[in-house]
């Protein structure tokens, strides 16, 4: 005797719209396109700032630019946005037992917030943004 | 017991995420602020160079440049699969090395620095 496994039909290029979830998904997995590029352009900069002053200078020169603008908003958003899953799933990876119970999962992420949020302005200080 | 590379793709994997999520963000804010036009003064050529020449600014640059680069390129070919495009070994291969490349390029730069 047979039986026929069962066959889910599963568009493979269409499946993420099925389900919020998925949907979710996907645009926390779509972040890496724009960090990717994002890291290119970091060894680009690595690349200038290695040969030097002029070269340097016309790089950040070369970043004023509309089309450059609208990357950085896209690579910000994105950044951002995998910060927020990435420390939202901290509780899950890494949870924190203390005794009998668990630590609550918005401490663990709460406390991620915290120190992300303070050593942004500790960079940005020390980049003498402020 | 079968061997397995999962956790050599997944310890940088993990860690690089956790890099981008912390650091990549006031990055971008940085030289976006240079986009704009209001280069922050700390970019400036002297402190960057200085930055860089330090055996600390070496290893804090090459750190997050090259965790970052695995960590997108481990999630860029998952999500190649998700869109469909099913010939994993072949885009795992050229994430990789491109991965690597960048990470090598970035460490040579940094000595030159």
């Amino acid at each position: 005797m047979s039986r026929r496994p069962l066959v889910r039909e599963v568009p493979p290029t269409s499946w993420y719209f099925r389900h919020p979830l998925y949907l979710r998904y996907m645009s926390r997995e779509i972040t890496c396109i724009f960090v990717a590029a994002y890291c290119v352009l970091l060894v680009v900069g690595l690349q200038r700032l290695s040969s030097g002053p002029a070269a340097w200078e016309a790089f950040l020169l070369g970043l004023r630019s509309a089309d450059s603008i609208v990357f950085h908003l896209l690579a910000l958003a994105a950044s951002v946005y995998h910060a927020a899953t990435w420390f939202g799933a901290t509780h899950k990876a890494m949870p924190i037992q203390i005794g009998e119970d668990f630590v609550q999962p918005n401490v663990i992420s709460g406390a991620h917030y915290v120190v992300w949020v303070v050593l942004s302005f500790v960079i940005l200080y020390l980049a003498g943004v402020f | 017991m079968a061997k397995s590379n999962k956790p050599v793709v997944w310890f940088p994997f993990a860690a690089g995420g956790t890099v981008i999520a912390f650091f990549i963000p006031v990055i971008v804010v940085l030289t976006f602020m240079a986009a704009l036009g209001h280069i922050p003064p700390g970019l400036g050529y002297e402190k960057m160079h200085a930055f860089a020449g330090g055996g600390l600014g070496k290893l804090i640059i090459f750190g997050v440049i090259a965790l970052s680069l695995w960590s997108s390129a481990h999630r860029l070919r998952c999500t190649c699969f998700d869109f469909g495009l099913r010939a994993d070994t072949l885009v795992a291969t050229v994430l990789y090395i491109g991965a690597i490349v960048g990470s090598l390029l970035s460490a040579v730069y940094l000595l030159r620095i």
